[in-house]
């Protein structure tokens, strides 16, 4: 079976500097595949890179079999492809609820109707109330979303992305920021995703990875490292070198 | 795990969304009060109709400016261009009797005016803020440069010899502007509905997530440069409106519906009402037109004087405080009887102390603000209780 | 036609000199100060009363201009400006709009609405003749204080001190910081001497330009074309946008005079379109 996501030669260069450089991966479906690497290897930048926000200097991406390099990020989210950010981007002034009902309606198409009340649609208030529940934010649903503590936008982040229905699934250090007390219930938002749902992780906190991947892919400089199951990954010494800047010796 | 199998589970907290959304959308008790003291003043107020008749326009010209920067976000500066090419095209379009009806040359003006906007939009997508004000700033001024130099247009002169026949055929315009101010009021009155009705749709619901974090709105399938243009023709169509009600009320299209000062005014409505909700523009007209009124009366050609000092005042101080204090230092040159050389030179020295003084005040109105907003939830409060 | 290359090259030199404190301002703290005009109108009306009224020499009162605008720079700087420095672009539009307004009005009662004039002294009236081309003499003046003042410009920033100092702030106010520079400090000289340079084009164009209480609204447009058009990065681009707009302007008014005016205004909406940052510009952070 073909993969739902691929890259192929992925190339991004900022004038000199080489963010991304030939980056090939291959993300099979229904996979959780981790991204690690040291701080600046260019995690993001292959995630804006698959998502659109930035263009490639050279190499291509399908996504279901579909070449999607050139497709605005928009029309990406469409096909299938969602993501959350590492540090939260959210409305601020709109409330939980509006926020899911806003990504539920885009994606039934109704995003374009000024005619018709937002709520009138029962099947879109519905389907809002059952995410927001299942991550544990129906009470706070008609409160600001800036007001709200951390923990709870960083799981409304996740929810937005889940709202969207995407086959793959880009997670940008979902545990990132948030209090150690409110770390299991994202943890446990994350495993509980649909199986059917592809992941694409991006982590430093190795319990998480080593947890949740079926498969890592180590990047270091913008470029692909080290593949493979995490078993192999977590024995390689040239992986520990990368970490931690020296041989570790026994 | 689907949505039919938690459904009775979750039946209370459907009920509670729904009834958020429905309640962000329900006419409430002050919405129906304004409306209702609106449809007052055309029986209350009959002396006072050709002003109402002004502040009825530049409301709809605010409310316009109100769905592109505080919905969208889009910054302009030259929101005056819409304005005046609804009241050229209406007013070419009477006195060249092309389309006599006024309610049909009004709606052919619209239509006209978002056309215009609709071109225009693609210029407001790119670039910052800056990029944005510049660029809509350059248009109207083209736009007023072309006015100028055509003879359609009357030129230097204006657009005279505009003769409105009667509305819907029957009702014929007054001398006293009562035809004109029903008019007015009934066409800012449908638009407004019409745009209640668009904000509150799953459309205005973007509008406002593009506004807020047009990043993210990209990232979950929302296509902004598309909501963008479309907002803004809306809004260019509104502004045409209410520039094609100006000329039919006066019969009259001059060069200055194409001002700078224009777009600097509506743009300070918008300021004094607050953005977002739609009632901000509409409050702001009234409050801008009341205090032109009164200024133009005490000193007729320098009241700009007075508006720019509100404009720094409120932007230094807030809107409220910052109204106060130029109220209170216009009301001081006025009570001391100062002529206007000395008042200048009061005020700019008050300006400055103001300037030097402001890390000291700032704190005094964050307390009174405070007591205010604790007076107001205890009185909130006692009324609960009383309710019991 | 050399002519009238001449007289564009004046105006735009002019509008150099008046606008490079625009730039050098939003480049440097980011702020958007539609107020400039007034300025350069200050410096006008200073030097008419200093001339006219109390009748000192034309070329003495240049200086003049220069320093007493620049003094008021400094105080509305230290006063009113600091507040908004670190509000949005509209908040900072919003309120140089109320100062202009101000300043319209209050120039307009105390001056009078009509047109003024500064008399020239005879010696810069008229023409000379170079090379078989006639040149005005007032114009020619312009050009060589403008080019002086431009050089002295480029020499103080590529080789002074403070010059260092200034590329490096605005070139990123924080990391200057981080070095130790009084980005404050630097900011405040560049703004006096930014607003003293507008007094002291707003002096020299009354005789070709006009000076009216009108004058920073009428010209508002301009100094921010060039500011936009020529980028904030550098003293080039506003330089060669000036030259570019003067030149387009005089050329537009004098061989298709129904639409002189419009072709400055579309060469700014087709260069914003093209690089909304600016034709010579990297592209600013916001």
């Amino acid at each position: 079976m073909p993969p739902v996501l691929e890259t192929k030669g992925l190339d991004k260069h900022f004038g000199g500097i080489v963010a991304t450089d030939n980056v090939s991966l291959a993300v099979e479906k229904g996979a959780r595949h981790a991204l690690i690497g040291p701080n600046g290897a260019g995690k993001t930048t292959i995630i804006n890179l698959l998502t659109g926000v930035l263009r490639p200097t050279a190499g291509t991406i399908f996504l279901e079999g579909r070449d999607i390099t050139n497709l605005e990020p928009h029309k990406r989210v469409r096909l299938g492809i969602a993501r959350t950010f590492q540090i939260n981007q959210l409305f601020a002034d709109l409330t939980p609820l509006e926020t899911i009902g806003l990504a539920v309606s885009e994606r039934m198409e109704l995003g374009r109707q000024w005619w018709r009340l937002t709520g009138s649609k029962s099947i879109v208030v519905e389907e809002s109330v059952d995410i927001l529940s299942r991550f544990n934010l129906a009470d706070v649903m008609s409160e600001r979303t800036g007001t709200l503590p951390y923990g709870k936008q960083r799981l409304l982040e996740i929810a937005l992305a889940i709202a969207c229905r995407p086959h793959v699934l880009l997670l940008d250090e979902p545990a990132a920021g948030v209090p150690e007390a409110e770390r299991h219930g994202i943890l446990d938002a994350v495993a509980a995703l649909p199986s059917d749902v592809t992941v694409l992780l991006i982590e430093h906190d190795m319990d998480i990875v080593f947890s949740f991947a079926d498969r890592i892919s180590v990047l270091v400089n913008g470029a692909l490292f080290v593949e493979g199951a995490p078993e192999e990954v977590a024995t390689d010494p040239r992986v520990k070198a990368v970490y931690l800047g020296e041989e570790a010796h026994a | 795990m689907s949505v039919t199998g938690q459904h009775s589970d979750l039946a209370p907290l459907v009920e509670r969304g729904r009834a958020s959304f429905a309640a962000r959308a329900r006419w409430n008790v002050l919405e129906v009060a304004f409306w209702l003291a609106a449809l007052a003043t055309v029986f209350l107020l009959p002396s006072k109709h050709l002003i109402l008749t002004e502040i009825a326009i530049l409301a709809l010209f605010a409310l316009s400016l109100d769905l592109i920067l505080g919905y969208a976000g889009i910054v302009s500066l030259g929101h005056a261009a819409f304005f005046g090419f609804g009241a050229y095209v209406a007013g070419i379009l009477a006195k060249y009797g092309i389309i006599k009806e006024p309610v049909l040359a009004l709606l052919a003006s619209g239509i006209a005016a978002a056309g215009l906007g609709f071109v225009t939009s693609f210029l407001v997508l790119r670039g910052s803020d800056l990029t944005r004000l510049m660029v809509t700033l350059g248009v109207a001024l083209v736009l007023r440069e072309i006015a100028n130099q055509l003879e359609i247009t009357g030129g230097a002169d204006g657009l005279q010899g505009v003769v409105m026949e009667p509305v819907l055929g029957h009702f014929a315009f007054d001398i006293f502007g009562k035809t004109a101010y029903v008019y007015s009021l009934i066409v800012l009155f449908v638009l407004f509905v019409i745009a209640r009705r668009i904000v509150n749709s799953p459309f205005g619901l973007s509008l406002r997530s593009v506004r807020g974090n047009s990043l993210r709105a990209s990232a979950i399938g929302i296509h902004v440069n598309g909501r963008l243009v479309a907002v803004y023709t809306i809004a260019a169509a509104y502004a045409g409106v209410a520039g094609a009600l100006l000329t039919q009320a006066t019969q009259f299209a001059s060069l200055s519906v194409l001002d700078f000062e224009r777009s600097a005014d509506v743009m300070l409505m918008l300021i004094i009402g607050g953005t977002g909700y739609l009632y901000g523009g509409m409050i702001g007209a009234v409050l801008f037109k009341v205090v032109q009124d009164y200024l133009a009366n005490v000193t007729p050609q320098y009241w700009h004087f007075w508006l720019g000092l509100m404009l720094v005042m409120m932007i230094m101080f807030g809107r409220v405080y910052g109204a106060i204090i130029a109220a209170a230092i216009f009301g001081i040159c006025t009570i001391l009887k100062l002529g206007f050389m000395h008042s200048i030179i009061f005020t700019v020295a008050l300006v400055l102390v103001m300037g030097i003084a402001r890390p000291h005040i700032l704190p005094i109105t964050a307390k009174i603000t405070e007591h205010a907003n604790a007076l107001q939830r205890s009185v909130r409060a006692r009324f609960a209780r009383k309710g019991e | 036609m050399l002519t009238i290359l001449f007289d564009g090259i004046a105006y735009g030199m002019l509008l150099f000199v008046v606008a490079c404190g625009l730039a050098v301002t939003l480049g440097l703290m980011n702020f958007v100060n539609l107020a400039h005009g007034a300025f350069a109108m200050a410096g006008g009306y200073i030097t008419v009363i200093l001339v006219n009224r109390l009748g000192l020499p034309f070329l003495a009162s240049l200086p003049l201009a220069f320093v007493l605008t620049a003094a008021i720079g400094v105080v509305l700087e230290r006063t009113l400006y600091v507040h908004v420095y670190a509000r949005t672009h509209l908040e900072q539009v919003l309120f140089t709009i109320g100062l202009v307004f101000m300043s319209v009005a209050a120039v307009d009662y105390v001056m009078g609405s009509q047109q003024q004039f500064v008399s020239i002294p005879s010696y810069l009236q008229g023409q000379i003749n170079l090379f078989g081309i006639g040149i005005g003499r007032y114009r020619l003046l312009i050009i060589v204080i403008c080019g002086l003042l431009t050089i002295a410009l480029q020499f103080s920033l590529a080789k002074t001190r403070f010059g260092s100092r200034l590329r490096a702030a605005v070139d990123d106010a924080r990391v200057a910081r981080g070095l130790g520079i009084n980005v404050n400090a630097v900011f405040a000289v560049t703004f006096a001497v930014g607003s003293g340079l507008a007094g002291l084009g707003g002096a020299l164009g009354a005789e070709i330009i006009g000076l009216d209480p009108n004058f920073p609204l009428k010209f508002m447009i301009y100094f921010l074309i060039v500011v936009t058009v020529g980028g904030t990065s550098s003293i080039t681009g506003p330089f060669i946008a000036s030259l570019v707009l003067g030149i387009g302007d005089v050329f537009g008014k004098y061989y298709v005079p129904q639409f002189g005016a419009f072709i400055i205004y579309i060469i700014m909406i087709v260069v914003l379109i093209w690089r909304p940052q600016g034709l010579f510009s990297r592209a600013v952070a916001k």
